[in-house]
């Protein structure tokens, strides 16, 4: 009898733990998605009629505009995920290797600092920075090695550079903590069997880091693909984002029809090239993310 | 023990939620600096069982917000004149106004009637008027003196040096400088579709002497103010304000006239306060209140002798910009007919995504 309460007890508080991670799954995330998926399907046929359909996917399909700019958002956040890894690397490596027990704390805490602002603050700095009259361009006059202002703005370029900027820290953290459990004694044995740097680089640290590569490339890559600010603010003229263009049709154009179909797609494509990058690499999502 | 304080917890919010029901609260969805916090002391003191609310945002997000709630969340709403006919027939959103508990007599006659006029459906008006300003063109006088169209935005002249916002102002404004009357084409939407392709050959030509497009007050300013763009599309409140700080820069309204809107009041369909919203109109329309909330917009109040309620430097600004014949020749918004903004958006796109003329 006693046993029987003890069991239900322990059930009601295992149902009472998981209740709020299930409300936040079911009402935030499964709830907004299936009335989004609803309204993707509906179109316009004239003011308050709807038919349902998939005329918002085609669309997407036979304006060129749309599905470029999503191969641009694309293509864009996989080398801004490049440059964060080839960056990210070896700092990684030498807070979990290098550094002494007390330079690590303050290192991470440098690589955390910039988080504290906000995006927008960061993206200001950067504009402050990186104007035609902003603080660069008249240094580089200052010194003589430029006669007239240059704008480093309003490019792809600065664009990368501030998203790169923005999105490091993610990349940075999941490699620290995978390099953190390798033995130090692994390295020396593969400089012991006669390997030279590159080659110790090659079969025995990136090897046994894949775990963190892969994972804080996903999240980068995800971060970079579904941010907003960023692109907006230090993109120029021609620069679009896949992100604008779902803002345009929800608010601008007032089209949530197709607004919705857009966010499905950019789901879509980004679940993709993760899946994509998982098999290419020879990793699981449980041997990565979930592994963290 | 835990739980008994959590208990009390509750039941002291729930107490307190109830004693705030008694006092009414009033939530207003505007622009930046349409509800000063002096006005809004002010007004609580007035009716101290009436507590204001202020929610700020821009046309088509204000539209998007009562959209996504059929018109509930808010009690007053201050759309543009133009977004409140086709809103209305496609969503729903706002509720017909009693304009006998609004003293209508205060607004300037030619307001009143052009927001009527514009926004009456089965004959309910749904707006009155509040404010009303321009869109065009700012120059700097020492660098750019002839700037005068729309169109000189494109003049290899300024190649790099001139901004705009890729928004349907510039759209309309540069259909104007082409000898088009898009509003009159609104009827015919063949017609208008023709004019746009005409109006996005001409403006992706224009990239190239474009030197980025403004997203805001404030980037705009700075581009302006660092001497960065000699000319750009403008609000004319951006301009006035930037004047007060350089007297070379001023507001061009441009030869074919600027483009005038006007902010509105409405009521949300589901608003629960409408008593108290018309309470705050007619509190806003006092003399005196204008001149607080003229102050703070920077835009002229739709009451009789509106101009002579701004402050001072903005009425300078006004004086240097506006001549009596400008203020003739003044274009406003016409409204918006259903699936226009689509075919607008649809051609803004088309500009952005354009790699310029080289």
């Amino acid at each position: 009898m006693a046993g029987m309460v003890q069991k239900d007890i322990k059930r009601l508080s295992l149902y009472l733990l998981f209740a709020p991670f299930a409300l936040w799954i079911a009402l935030l995330i499964v709830l907004p998605h299936l009335g989004m998926f609803y309204i993707s399907l509906r179109e316009k046929v004239g003011p308050r009629v709807y038919e349902f359909g998939f005329e918002n996917y085609t669309n997407f399909f036979l304006e060129p505009i749309y599905w470029n700019t999503l191969l641009r958002t694309g293509s864009m956040s996989l080398l801004v995920t490049a440059l964060a890894l080839v960056l990210g690397f070896p700092i990684a490596y030498y807070i979990a290797k290098i550094a002494g027990n007390r330079t690590r704390g303050a290192l991470f805490l440098m690589c955390l600092i910039p988080l504290w602002v906000s995006d927008l603050i960061r993206a200001f700095g950067w504009i402050l920075l990186l104007r035609e009259t902003g603080v660069v361009s008249s240094s580089l006059q200052w010194a003589g090695m430029i006669d007239t202002p240059i704008e480093f703005l309003y490019n792809d370029a600065a664009v990368i550079m501030g998203l790169v900027y923005t999105v490091i820290l993610f990349m940075i953290v999941p490699l620290v903590s995978t390099l953190d459990g390798m033995d130090k004694s692994m390295i020396e044995a593969g400089y012991n069997l006669g390997g030279n740097g590159p080659t110790v680089l090659r079969r025995i640290i990136i090897p046994y880091a894949m775990p963190g590569i892969v994972a804080g490339c996903i999240v980068v890559f995800m971060l970079t693909a579904g941010s907003y600010l960023t692109p907006i603010l230090l993109g120029g003229k021609n620069s679009s984002w896949f992100t604008e263009q779902i803002y345009d049709q929800f608010i601008t154009r007032y089209n949530w029809e197709s607004g919705a179909a857009f966010g499905f797609l950019l789901l879509a494509f980004t679940s993709f090239v993760v899946w994509a990058g998982l098999k290419l690499s020879g990793q699981t999502l449980n041997s990565t993310v979930a592994n963290n | 023990m835990k739980i008994r304080s959590t208990l009390v917890g509750l039941l002291a919010a729930t107490a307190m939620s109830v004693t705030a029901a008694n006092a009414e609260t009033l939530r207003i969805l505007t622009w930046g600096s349409y509800a000063p916090d002096a006005l809004v002391k002010k007004f609580e003191k007035k009716y101290p069982d009436i507590e204001i609310e202020v929610t700020f945002s821009n046309n088509e997000e204000m539209i998007a917000k009562l959209r996504a709630t059929g018109g509930a969340g808010f009690d007053l709403a201050q759309p543009s004149h133009d977004r409140i006919f086709a809103a209305q027939k496609e969503y729903n959103i706002y509720k017909p106004m009693d304009l006998s508990k609004i003293n209508t007599d205060r607004m300037t006659k030619t307001h009143l009637d052009g927001v009527k006029a514009n926004t009456t459906i089965d004959g309910e008006v749904y707006a009155v008027p509040h404010q009303w300003g321009t869109s065009g063109l700012m120059a700097d006088k020492s660098k750019a003196p002839d700037f005068a169209g729309w169109g000189d935005l494109c003049d290899p002249k300024y190649k790099g040096k001139t901004s705009m916002r890729l928004k349907r102002t510039i759209l309309l404004g540069t259909a104007f400088d082409m000898g088009e009357d898009p509003f009159a084409a609104y009827a015919d939407l063949d017609k208008y579709q023709g004019i746009l392709d005409r109006v996005a050959d001409k403006l992706i030509a224009c990239k190239d002497n474009i030197k980025a497009y403004w997203k805001g007050g404030d980037d705009l300013s700075a581009m302006m103010m660092s001497g960065e763009i000699v000319a750009s599309e403008t609000w004319d409140s951006t301009a006035y304000k930037l004047y007060g700080e350089n007297e070379n820069i001023v507001f061009v309204p441009p030869r074919t006239g600027a483009l005038a809107w006007i902010d509105t009041f409405t009521l949300p369909r589901k608003g629960k306060a409408d008593d108290a919203a018309y309470k705050w109109i007619n509190f806003v329309l006092e003399p005196e209140n204008v001149k607080l909330m003229s102050a703070s917009t920077g835009a002229i109040a739709a009451v009789e002798g509106g101009k002579d309620l701004l402050p001072a430097d903005k009425k300078a600004a006004v004086n240097a910009a506006f001549t009596d014949a400008d203020i003739e020749n003044l274009k406003f918004f016409a409204n918006i007919p259903p699936g226009v903004e689509d075919m607008e958006g649809k051609t803004l796109e088309k500009i952005k995504a354009a790699t310029g003329s080289e």
